[in-house]
């Protein structure tokens, strides 16, 4: 387990490292001067001499970018130039609405798409098993952020139930916050809870064609054992393949959800930094974004092996 | 019918109403899909206006007509990108080997950590963002399950006997790879297009819907909910009549995949 965890580890490392030098080495390619980029056509001489040197453009890249990495791995990601503060502390900041966004959505999708996969698959073949197909095929077809329109529609516009949009802060009023992340969080887990019920149910279909789960049947072993002894934990190392991919999903998936109800989240803050030609701060939340998702298919790996022994030693 | 064959025929009944709207749009449209017209502001769908019109006055079926154009046109090359790529990236890896395959895939990883959106910020902050960047974004994002699926393929069937004896009469690499080897590979790589090609769609509209895709200019279905987000309490038809569009087209590509997968299966195709 240990070198196979070893092995791992690495390959996630250097998966991370090829990341950072893709976020760096893509805005190295920004057309021009990136200075100038940033402060305009009229910029005074002086000025874009000293932002190119706040900007570290007067060393050469490959040391600018050693430089940098450094920075990241002490905690220094330098600073932002819209708002003037470090960035690592603006990101810190907005992974408070992102995190439980994301994590609420997927938990939300868990508790639906796990049994309904799984009540799909026991029940094939009788008239419910479709029902449940269709409707994840449908769902899945339904754009998250379309989703967060029709929820602001119905539960903010007609009912009045629920604020359309914005967040008043965890240290302000913490039922507050929980009530604005509600229909975000309905918007962006209903449609993986879609996805994963399909991939649940295949997975426990394969496992439920297996010769063992026959022969558990076959000496007469009671169905609710069977499911729940042999053929659940085996289905589990799909499901926690499913369960990384939807947690992946559903991060990404924040950055247009929070657009759409103007969470202040690290998406939200990206994307004003593309607009503010804020490098520093678009940089950090990207590697954020990428160093997330190497770390999400780490875990999944990792679990694999604890789940299947077979992998371990392999 | 059979599942198979329902889902091939509803996925392309879908596809082939986006096809032929978008078909349409080149030739006819019934309005101008840019004249403001504030007579009609927020009309309600009617005979005149089939979907209704937005806050402009403008047509929505107009617009949704060449919405259809942009999704498919974006959607298709951004597909084509990551196709051609990931298919000679995975193919290469595969049939080569060793180191060669170790590094390629490495590199092949990294694209893991940047599905779409994140490839399109990135993107959107060196070059302007537009169609374009977004066409790349998501051709980039898709590349690794392309380069994979061909790797796999490529690594199966390399020790097949006629491929063994295809080298054995004297068949060059580049001969035994695309004559022997890549016809085998190929309906794994169709049925990822059609499913791609749904992701991909959804991907489009929501850079367009963040101002990362389609210029505020052009329609297209992810614009056309950014802009009625505004304007929701006033009439429901601008932001409900493009997401409409965008599922069925999106559930369009899914299911002529899964079709495909099943049909060309042997297995499942009985």
């Amino acid at each position: 387990m240990l070198a196979y965890l070893t092995r791992r580890l690495l390959t996630a490392l250097v998966s991370v490292v090829l990341a950072s030098l893709l976020v760096f080495s893509a805005l190295l390619a920004v057309p021009g001067d990136p200075a100038a980029l940033i402060l305009g056509m009229n910029a005074q001489p002086e000025a874009l001499a000293a932002l190119r040197i706040r900007l570290g453009l007067d060393v050469p890249p490959a040391q600018r970018y050693v430089a940098w990495l450094g920075g990241v791995v002490r905690g220094d990601w330098g600073e932002s130039l819209q708002f003037g503060r470090p960035v690592a502390a603006l990101i810190w900041a907005r992974l408070g609405v992102s995190v439980p966004l994301a994590l609420g959505a997927a938990l939300l999708a868990c508790l639906i798409a796990l049994p309904l996969g799984i009540w799909a698959a026991l029940r094939r073949g009788t008239a419910t098993d479709p029902v449940v197909i269709v409707a994840s095929q449908v769902g899945a077809a339904i754009p998250s952020f379309w989703l967060g329109l029709l929820l602001i529609l119905f539960f903010a516009v007609e009912l009045r139930w629920l604020p359309a949009g914005g967040f008043p802060g965890w240290e302000r009023s913490v039922t507050g916050s929980l009530r604005a992340l509600l229909l975000p969080v309905l918007a962006l887990g209903l449609g993986q809870a879609a996805v994963m019920a399909r991939l649940t149910r295949a997975a426990m279909l394969d496992v439920l064609a297996q010769d063992y789960v026959r022969t558990a049947r076959a000496k007469g072993l009671p169905m609710r054992k069977v499911i729940y002894e042999h053929a659940l934990r085996n289905a589990l190392v799909t499901i926690v393949t499913i369960l990384g991919l939807s947690l992946t999903n559903v991060f990404i998936g924040s950055i247009v959800i929070e657009q759409v109800f103007a969470l202040p989240g690290l998406g939200r803050m990206a994307l004003t930094a593309i607009g503010n030609r804020d490098f520093p701060l678009l940089q950090g939340a990207i590697l954020v974004y990428a160093t997330t998702i190497v770390l999400l298919s780490f875990l999944v790996d990792v679990s694999y092996g604890l789940l299947d022994p077979r992998i371990r030693y392999a | 019918m059979n599942g198979t064959r329902l889902n091939l025929v509803i996925g392309g009944w879908f596809i082939g109403l986006v096809v032929g709207g978008a078909l349409l749009s080149f030739f006819w449209l019934p309005y101008d899909p840019n004249r403001l017209d504030f007579t009609a502001q927020f009309a309600r769908p009617s005979l005149e206006h089939l979907f209704g019109t937005d806050h402009f006055g403008r047509d929505l079926f107009s617009r949704v007509l060449l919405g259809a154009r942009g999704t498919l046109y974006v959607g298709v090359i951004a597909v084509g990108i990551a196709l051609s790529l990931g298919c000679v990236l995975g193919a290469v890896a595969g049939y080569v080997g060793g180191v060669f395959d170790e590094v390629i895939m490495r590199l092949v990883d990294v694209l893991y950590a940047f599905p779409a959106i994140l490839m399109a910020l990135l993107l959107a902050a060196v070059y302007s963002p537009g169609t374009l960047t977004a066409m790349i974004a998501i051709g980039l994002a898709t590349v690794p399950i392309f380069a994979r699926i061909m790797r796999a393929s490529v690594l199966t069937l390399k020790e097949r006997d006629y491929v063994e004896a295809s080298r054995a009469l004297g068949a060059g690499h580049g001969r035994v790879l695309v004559v022997s080897i890549l016809p085998g590979a190929l309906s794994p790589i169709v049925v990822q297009a059609s499913l791609s090609l749904a992701i991909a769609v959804l991907a489009e509209a929501a850079l367009s819907f963040l101002g990362l895709g389609t210029p505020p200019d052009v329609p297209s279905w992810g614009n056309m909910l950014r802009e009625a987000q505004g304007f929701m309490t006033l009439s429901p038809y601008p932001a409900v009549v493009p997401g409409i569009a965008i599922m069925l087209t999106v559930l369009g590509w899914s299911l002529l995949g899964d079709g495909l997968r099943d049909w060309l299966d042997p297995i499942t195709r009985r």
